[in-house]
Formats: C-alpha cells, sequence, structure tokens
C-alpha cells in the first residue's frame, strides 16, 4: 500500500495510522490544502481566461484589481457573496439546491486520485483512472438536475445538450484512457506516471505511433467533457442565454463556475498522468531527487504542465467557433469512436510485439518535429496565398 | 486499501459540505433580501413564461442514451483487460497461445463493432434522421416522402 499526504503526517506526530486520527486527518487535508488549491486554481483559471482572450483580441483585459488585475476573480467573488440569494418560484427548491453542491462534489472528488507528485496524493486508489471517469459523470447528473429543477425552457435544452454531449463523449475518452492503461498495465495514476520513468523520450506520447492520436481524442474528447468551447452547446450564450445555468445568480452560480474550472484542470492533469508523464520532468537527474525537495519540484513540474493543456483549452475557446449539435454528434459517434477503437487495438498489438522498447521515443519525436515544420510550411503558404488574394482588389483601386 | 476508498467518501461529503456553508451560511450572513414578487418568476426573455418547462423531449436523446450504455459497458469491460494485458503477454509468450490475450478481447471489439456498424447503417446516428415522413438530404433540405398523397410537397 502507498503512503499517502495523511499516513505521512500522522507519522510524523507518531499518531497511531487507520483510527480515529486517520479520519481526522482525511478532514483537515480536504479542508485546508485542497479546498485552498481548488479555489486558487478556480481564481487563476478564470484570471488566465480573461487575460488570454483579451489578449487573442488585441484588448488588455482586467488591469485594475492587483498587479495585472490579479485580485479581479477574488472581487468578482466577495461581489457574489454579498448578492442576493433567488430561487424561482416555480422550480424544485430541493433539486435546485443540491445541483450546485453535486456538480462542485464531483469535481472536488476528482483530486482525491490526482497525483501532485509521488508521495503528494490524497488517495492512491488502485483504480483510480476508473473511478476519475465515474465520479467525472457523476458531474452531468448534477447539471441534469440543475436544468430540469429551474423549469425554465433555456435550462431544460441546456442540460438535456449536456447529458447527450457529455455521455456520448464518455466513450472515446475511455477509450483513451484505456490506452494509458495499457501501456503501463495499472490503473492507479501513481503507477502509470512512474512507468513513464527515464528520458522524455518515455513518456507515452511518445510510446507508439498511436498514442499521439489518442491524446488528441482525449484532449477532444475532454473539451466536450468540460463543456468549453467549440463544444460549449450547452451554454451557449447566443441560443440558450446561458443554458443549464440560467436561473442561478449570486454563489450558486460562482459554484458552477468554480467546478468547471476545477474540471478544466483535472482533466489536463489526467492528460498530463496518462500521456505527458505526470510529475516526471523527463531528465532523469532531476527526478531522481527523493525527499521533501523532490517531491516539491515533482509538484511544480505537475501543476505547470497542467496549467499548459489548461492554457491550450483557452487558446482553443477563443479561437474555433462553436458547432451545431448534429456536428458534435457525427464528430464523436462517427469519428472518434471508431477511430480510437482501431487505434486500441494496435497498440494493444505494439505492446505484444514491444512491450520495452523506450527509444522508439526519440524516432517519434524526430517524426513529430518534422511533421510540425512541414504543418507550419502549408500554413505559412497558405496564409500568403490569402495575403495575394485579399490585397488584389486594393491594388486595382 | 480501504480507507483510501474512505477518503474519496469523505471529500464527496466535504465538497456538499462546503457548497452548503458557503450557499446557506455566508451568503445569508451577508447578502441582502428583498421580497418582490416578480423577482421570483421564471427567466424567459422578459416576457411572463408561457407554461410549464416540465415537458416531453426529443426521442433523439434516448437514442444517444442507449449507445452510450452499449459502448460505456464495454469500455468498462475492457479495463480489468488492459490492466493486466502486458502481465498475460510477458505469461503467454514464447508459448502455442501466445497472442490469446489480444484475440479473445479482439473478437469482443469485433463483435461491438457489428453492432456500431448496425447502428450506423439503422441511421440513427445521424442527428437529423430520417423519418417516417420523410428525410434530410446532405444539404440539410427536407424531402417528404412520396406516399401518392398530392398535398405534401418538398419543403427547404
Amino acid at each position: 500500500m502507498t503512503y499517502t499526504i495523511v499516513n505521512h503526517v500522522l507519522d510524523y506526530f507518531e499518531l497511531e495510522q487507520g483510527g480515529l486520527w486517520s479520519l481526522i486527518g482525511a478532514i483537515a487535508v480536504w479542508a485546508a490544502p485542497i479546498t485552498g488549491f481548488v479555489a486558487i486554481v478556480g481564481l487563476v483559471s478564470i484570471w488566465l481566461e480573461r487575460k488570454i482572450s483579451a489578449h487573442i483580441q488585441c484588448r488588455l483585459g482586467p488591469m485594475e484589481v492587483g498587479p495585472h488585475g490579479l485580485l479581479q476573480t477574488l472581487a468578482d467573488g466577495i461581489k457574489l457573496l454579498g448578492k442576493e440569494d433567488l430561487v424561482p418560484k416555480n422550480a424544485d427548491r430541493a433539486l435546485f439546491a443540491l445541483a450546485p453542491m453535486m456538480v462542485f462534489a464531483a469535481t472536488f472528488v476528482s483530486f482525491a486520485c490526482i497525483p501532485f507528485s509521488e508521495k503528494a496524493i490524497i488517495a492512491d486508489l488502485d483504480i483510480g483512472i476508473f473511478f476519475i471517469a465515474a465520479v467525472g459523470s457523476l458531474e452531468a447528473i448534477g447539471v441534469v438536475m440543475a436544468g430540469w429543477s429551474s423549469n425554465n425552457k433555456w435550462s431544460l435544452f441546456g442540460a438535456v445538450r449536456a447529458a447527450t454531449q457529455v455521455v456520448s463523449y464518455e466513450i472515446p475518452l475511455s477509450l483513451a484512457l484505456l490506452a494509458g492503461v495499457l501501456c503501463a498495465g495499472s490503473m492507479s495514476l501513481v503507477d502509470i506516471s512512474q512507468a513513464q520513468g527515464g528520458w522524455i523520450w518515455s513518456w507515452f506520447i511518445f510510446r507508439n505511433p498511436f498514442m499521439w492520436i489518442m491524446f488528441l481524442i482525449y484532449f477532444i474528447a475532454s473539451l466536450a467533457e468540460c463543456q468549453r468551447a467549440p463544444f460549449d452547446l450547452p451554454e451557449a450564450e447566443s441560443e440558450l442565454v446561458s443554458g443549464f445555468h440560467t436561473e442561478y445568480s449570486g454563489m450558486r452560480f460562482a459554484i458552477f463556475f468554480l467546478a468547471e474550472y476545477g474540471k478544466m484542470y483535472v482533466v489536463s492533469a489526467v492528460g498530463v498522468v496518462l500521456f505527458f508523464g505526470g510529475w516526471l520532468s523527463g531528465i532523469p537527474a532531476i527526478d531522481g531527487i527523493g525527499g521533501i525537495t523532490g517531491n516539491l519540484i515533482g509538484a511544480g513540474v505537475m501543476i505547470t504542465k497542467s496549467f499548459l493543456l489548461v492554457c491550450v483549452q483557452m487558446w482553443i475557446r477563443w479561437t474555433l467557433p462553436r458547432i451545431r449539435l448534429d456536428q458534435v454528434m457525427d464528430l464523436c459517434l462517427k469519428y472518434l469512436l471508431p477511430i480510437s477503437l482501431v487505434c486500441l487495438m494496435l497498440i494493444a498489438v505494439w505492446q505484444g510485439l514491444m512491450p520495452t522498447f523506450d527509444e522508439f521515443g526519440i524516432a517519434m519525436i524526430a517524426a513529430m518535429a518534422l511533421g510540425f515544420m512541414q504543418m507550419r510550411r502549408i500554413y505559412r503558404k497558405a496564409i500568403e496565398a490569402s495575403k495575394t488574394r485579399l490585397s488584389l482588389p486594393t491594388m486595382k483601386v | 486499501m480501504l480507507f483510501q476508498y474512505a477518503h474519496a467518501l469523505i471529500g464527496f461529503l466535504f465538497g456538499m459540505v462546503f457548497v452548503a456553508l458557503q450557499v446557506w451560511v455566508l451568503v445569508r450572513l451577508l447578502s441582502p433580501k428583498v421580497k418582490e414578487p416578480m423577482k421570483d418568476s421564471t427567466y424567459e426573455c422578459g416576457e411572463p413564461p408561457v407554461g410549464d418547462a416540465w415537458v416531453r423531449f426529443d426521442m433523439r436523446f434516448y437514442t444517444m442514451a442507449l449507445i452510450f450504455l452499449i459502448f460505456e459497458v464495454e469500455a468498462v469491460f475492457l479495463f480489468p483487460w488492459a490492466a493486466v494485458y502486458n502481465k498475460l503477454m510477458a505469461i503467454t509468450a514464447g508459448k502455442p497461445g501466445a497472442w490469446f490475450p489480444f484475440i479473445e478481447v479482439f473478437l469482443f471489439v469485433v463483435i461491438l463493432a457489428i453492432g456500431l456498424i448496425y447502428v450506423w447503417r439503422k441511421g440513427d446516428m445521424d442527428w437529423v434522421k430520417t423519418t417516417m415522413h420523410g428525410r434530410f438530404d446532405d444539404k440539410h433540405v427536407y424531402h417528404v416522402a412520396d406516399d401518392g398523397n398530392p398535398d405534401k410537397k418538398s419543403v427547404a
């Protein structure tokens, strides 16, 4: 059994394991570091989202509260605390109150299995990945609760769309998770990270030629799971007011937002663990440092990698337009599902043929770099072509 | 190991309590409460709401739920296989049934893939589906089925 944060703290104070002190320790760990971390992730992500969207649109974004508007989200949070708590007259009050709890708790509990570093994990479940996939779908139940209980047509449409979308994308998402499990031979996130030890080419994304396809599928599916653009149909502002949380205001609304940004971090962290080596930096000398220093470096690496993926999610949100519901379903069932099934089988064959051929990763990195340069060349050409096409009419004038 | 699961349960309950504390204690202490009947009405773009929102909705959502059930259960069955696959392959390597762990699951996936092809051919994967009364073509133009009734015409 792996030791986790609580066990280490109990050992330090020479207290009995598994008794009352373990229970108190568990509650304390959830109450202080994890709640704090979720709150900070929420605050930083919302600030990042505003800044990234602003810079993509050639604006500055929030600049007034704190340095570069860093405390703007905190100010907004305090403002929302002071807002009146409204429940519509026709709503189902019990479900209406339960929905934000359900959505938040489902995201919150996913943090249990996400390792920050080798020892810094709340509960190293042996079915970690499975657990995260399972509680990830619990959030959809919360969203349906919110939409149905509001007794509002916009909310109902948003909720039904959210349920369909989350439920459909759960399939390619699970198959992509399976790819990581297949390569590591374990469902625990700690074991999966440790299986990618060594140089950077030991990371699972370079393991075989199909892993990066699986990563793309995972990333697309996780965007849909978080209901982020281009899959933000459940809260499409231009057609559904704000979807399932139309009737929510004040703190309950803020809870939905906190859960959404928490979920973004969770899916990014799982993606990092499965495909990008988790807390491992890809340099054996750094990963070899044990003790508190090593764990702190690991946590830093893990959080940095996850936030990089969160930034990519935001970048995509402010680049791509929303797609239609039939396109969402087509993409999932007609493209992602067959591709991921075929890829999974091919990965199994590869694992059977050469299970420990880590050096293949060097070839993979080279191939990916070449492909990237080629794509960049084609892209540049297309831009040049469009420039000449655009400048023709002006030359006539 | 069981205590690790208790951790997760504690986390779930704690998340719920955290929200409840904020919504029912903190907000109740800090926020104003002004009674006004119009505030409590359902939002429908500023108009008085028409009827109830608890209505029946499209059948297609249920079809999606059914498709989900089939393939998600498939994924659930594949998880334990994936976790032990490497070990199984190491055990059977060089023996007559070397590829048995793969072939077994491959057949399982193929059988489900046949189901996938069936659903696809049947048209249940198309969001804009062929119906009894007509069909949509590739450009999303609706054609009413020609059943000899002169009142029905093709509508765009």
